[in-house]
């Protein structure tokens, strides 16, 4: 079977954001951006299950902007076969890309689609459930662990409780967490073998997906700074202090 | 028109080097040199990985990629806190095998390079009392039969004990039998692991940084007389030419190291509240912060630059020697700024600034010391008298 993974350029985890002055985003420019962490651990597991016979071929897909290709790229690099870029710069919501994915899995017909659980940008957590609907398809979310056998996959979810384990008929929709495995990095024959593999950019257009947005962002602040501490003595004058601020 | 990268080039490279680096933190590095070690697992993840053989050709079944390429991942070794010096001369030192090598002696080491089961990554040029006027270097090759025999002494050997395969410029005519000072010098391809016990003697020297440097002792080394690279008595010129590459990678390693330093200075001024504020908010502390910038991005370029001049085929001495000397500056002045920002916290040795700042310090001396490379620019680029 095919596996779909989709992958969103953001913003780099290791750089801290800045907001612009006009409160209307996140300043991007001259910043280091790359795959979002949750859907490398998507590649990863993909690679993982074609090495294991489970999967035959992966292909990587995103929407974005043209830079988006080098994100795909390093999904290349890492292991998938082949890529689509779904163009655009306009501000993408989770429901338009994943009515863009339903598009795009009804002409690569995947029997798994793996995809982050949500984007460190963002935070929407939205994308996956989202296309499960769409799709009407099963879905296993925050996976821990993923076993495909046959033609059903069990994932092991992280739930508050505790793990939980589901079994989905196949085709279905996976949304990775962070424990799932550690991704490989790419190297450097691999990187260069990637350059020769397909990528083929479209429009949400080609897949007569609107983009409009639906909702509007009003502001984007920085957290407040955090204040200092209070050092306290001894236990006596800690309980002391809780009891005056009412949390004891 | 050479064409030149100014953005961030290569970044699936620079992706892929942070990745790896990120498996080998400060406390790897800090280890090591309690020791006297050599990072044998990060060495090793480089090479499975495939970066060691990037400048290796592909049909000798390296990448055959630029040299622009291999500075990238170096720079982004240091950028990420590890240290490139002690793997960087297995990437370049082929070089001069690979221009002036034998068809046969290519064939027989260069797939093994390339695949880092050979290491070739010791280069025995400086002696005791030769340091940059090459030509007057003491260690002798006698030609005998079928063999050359080998005596002298080289020191500042790095790497020698982690090395399968050892470059050796030795005097093949004595100075006083040629024309020129250049001439009557010859490169050989020593196999370690078979001299070693029979002539050839490695000592570790205790440094002030941890790169394996050695003493290299030569009595009556006997060498099979193909050891010999290209022809007999025009070593010096095949030595040349690979220093080009090697100052253009040096320099931009050491952008990396600096790039490092800022970061974590940068880091530290913002975090660090003193009298109420961040540090790096005053200007005093914020001023020498941004000028390392504008230091490291003119390293940068110049690196940029005298790399596009080597795989243009352009003559890029005095370039490659530009870009060491500014890249070595701005390097140790954002490793001395990073401890000055730190204050007392940069010599606790977990900080690991201590550790670059002695480290990046070595860039002003080697591999070329600044004043040659100012009598170079002197002398060839201004036209100015002949100082040595």
């Amino acid at each position: 079977m095919k596996a779909l993974v989709p992958v969103k350029r953001v913003i780099d985890y290791n750089v801290k954001p800045r907001v612009k002055a006009d409160g209307s985003g996140v300043d991007l420019s001259n910043v280091k951006m790359s795959m979002n962490p949750f859907d490398e651990i998507a590649v990863e597991e993909a690679i993982r299950l074609k090495e294991a016979g489970k999967v035959e071929e992966i292909i990587a897909v995103s929407v974005g902007p043209a830079k988006a290709q080098e994100t795909l790229r390093t999904a290349l690099a890492m292991g998938a076969d082949s890529a689509i870029l779904v163009e655009t710069d306009e501000e993408v919501e989770p429901l338009a890309v994943a009515k863009i994915l339903k598009a795009v899995a009804a002409e690569v017909e995947p029997g798994l689609v793996i995809l982050g659980k949500q984007a460190i940008d963002d935070d929407s957590n939205q994308t996956g459930q989202m296309l499960a609907a769409l799709m009407d398809l099963p879905q296993g979310t925050f996976a821990s662990k993923v076993e495909v056998d046959g033609d059903s996959v069990s994932v092991t979810r992280e739930v508050d409780g505790g793990l939980e384990t589901v079994k989905l008929s196949l085709p279905a929709i996976v949304t990775t967490d962070l424990r799932l495995n550690e991704p490989r990095y790419a190297s450097l024959p691999n990187i260069m073998k990637a350059k020769k593999k397909p990528l083929e950019t479209k429009t949400p257009a080609d897949y007569g997906v609107d983009i409009t947005p639906r909702l509007k962002t009003t502001n984007v602040s920085e957290p407040p700074v955090r204040q200092a501490g209070v050092k306290v003595a001894d236990v006596d004058e800690l309980v002391a202090k809780l009891k005056a601020m009412g949390v004891a | 028109m050479t064409m030149m990268d100014t953005g961030l080039d290569y970044p699936e490279l620079r992706d892929s080097i942070a990745r790896l680096c990120a498996d080998f933190p400060g406390s790897y590095w800090r280890e090591l040199e309690d020791r006297s070690g050599y990072p044998t697992e990060f060495v090793a993840a480089l090479t499975e990985a495939g970066f060691l053989g990037m400048l290796v050709p592909e049909e000798y079944g390296g990448s055959g990629l630029p040299l622009r390429a291999a500075a990238v991942v170096l720079e982004e070794i240091n950028a990420n806190g590890c240290v490139a010096s002690q793997s960087h001369a297995q990437m370049y030192i082929m070089g001069t095998l690979l221009r002036h090598g034998s068809d046969a002696q290519k064939a027989k080491y260069l797939p093994g390079i390339a695949a880092g089961e050979l290491r070739l990554q010791a280069f025995g040029i400086t002696e005791p009392t030769t340091g940059s006027d090459t030509t007057s270097l003491k260690t002798h090759a006698e030609r005998r039969g079928d063999t050359y025999v080998v005596n002298g002494q080289k020191v500042w050997t790095s790497r020698a004990e982690h090395s399968d395969l050892m470059l050796l410029l030795a005097r093949t005519t004595p100075l006083s039998e040629v024309k020129k000072r250049t001439e009557g010098l010859s490169v050989f391809l020593i196999d370690i692991r078979e001299a070693q016990g029979r002539g050839l003697d490695i000592r570790p020297i205790d440094a002030m940084i941890n790169h394996n440097a050695t003493e290299v002792f030569f009595d009556n080394l006997e060498i099979p007389a193909d050891s010999l690279v290209g022809e007999e008595g025009q070593g010096f010129r095949y030595i040349l030419s690979g220093m080009n590459a090697e100052r253009i990678l040096v320099a931009t390693e050491a952008v990396g190291d600096g790039r490092w330093c800022l970061k974590r200075a940068v880091e530290y001024a913002n975090e660090r509240v003193v009298f109420g504020k961040s540090i790096g908010s005053n200007q005093g502390v914020q001023f020498p912060l941004a000028r390392a910038h504008v230091e490291l991005e003119s390293a940068d370029l110049l690196c940029r630059k005298a790399a596009a001049l080597f795989e243009a085929g352009e003559d890029c001495g005095s370039e490659a020697n530009i870009a060491k000397l500014v890249a070595s500056e701005a390097a140790f002045h954002a490793a001395d700024i990073a401890m000055q920002t730190h204050g007392g916290f940069s010599f606790a040795r977990e900080y690991e600034i201590e550790r670059k700042w002695r480290e990046t310090r070595l860039y002003q001396i080697a591999p070329i010391s600044t004043n040659m490379v100012l009598a170079y620019v002197g002398q060839h680029v201004l036209g100015l008298g002949r100082s040595y």
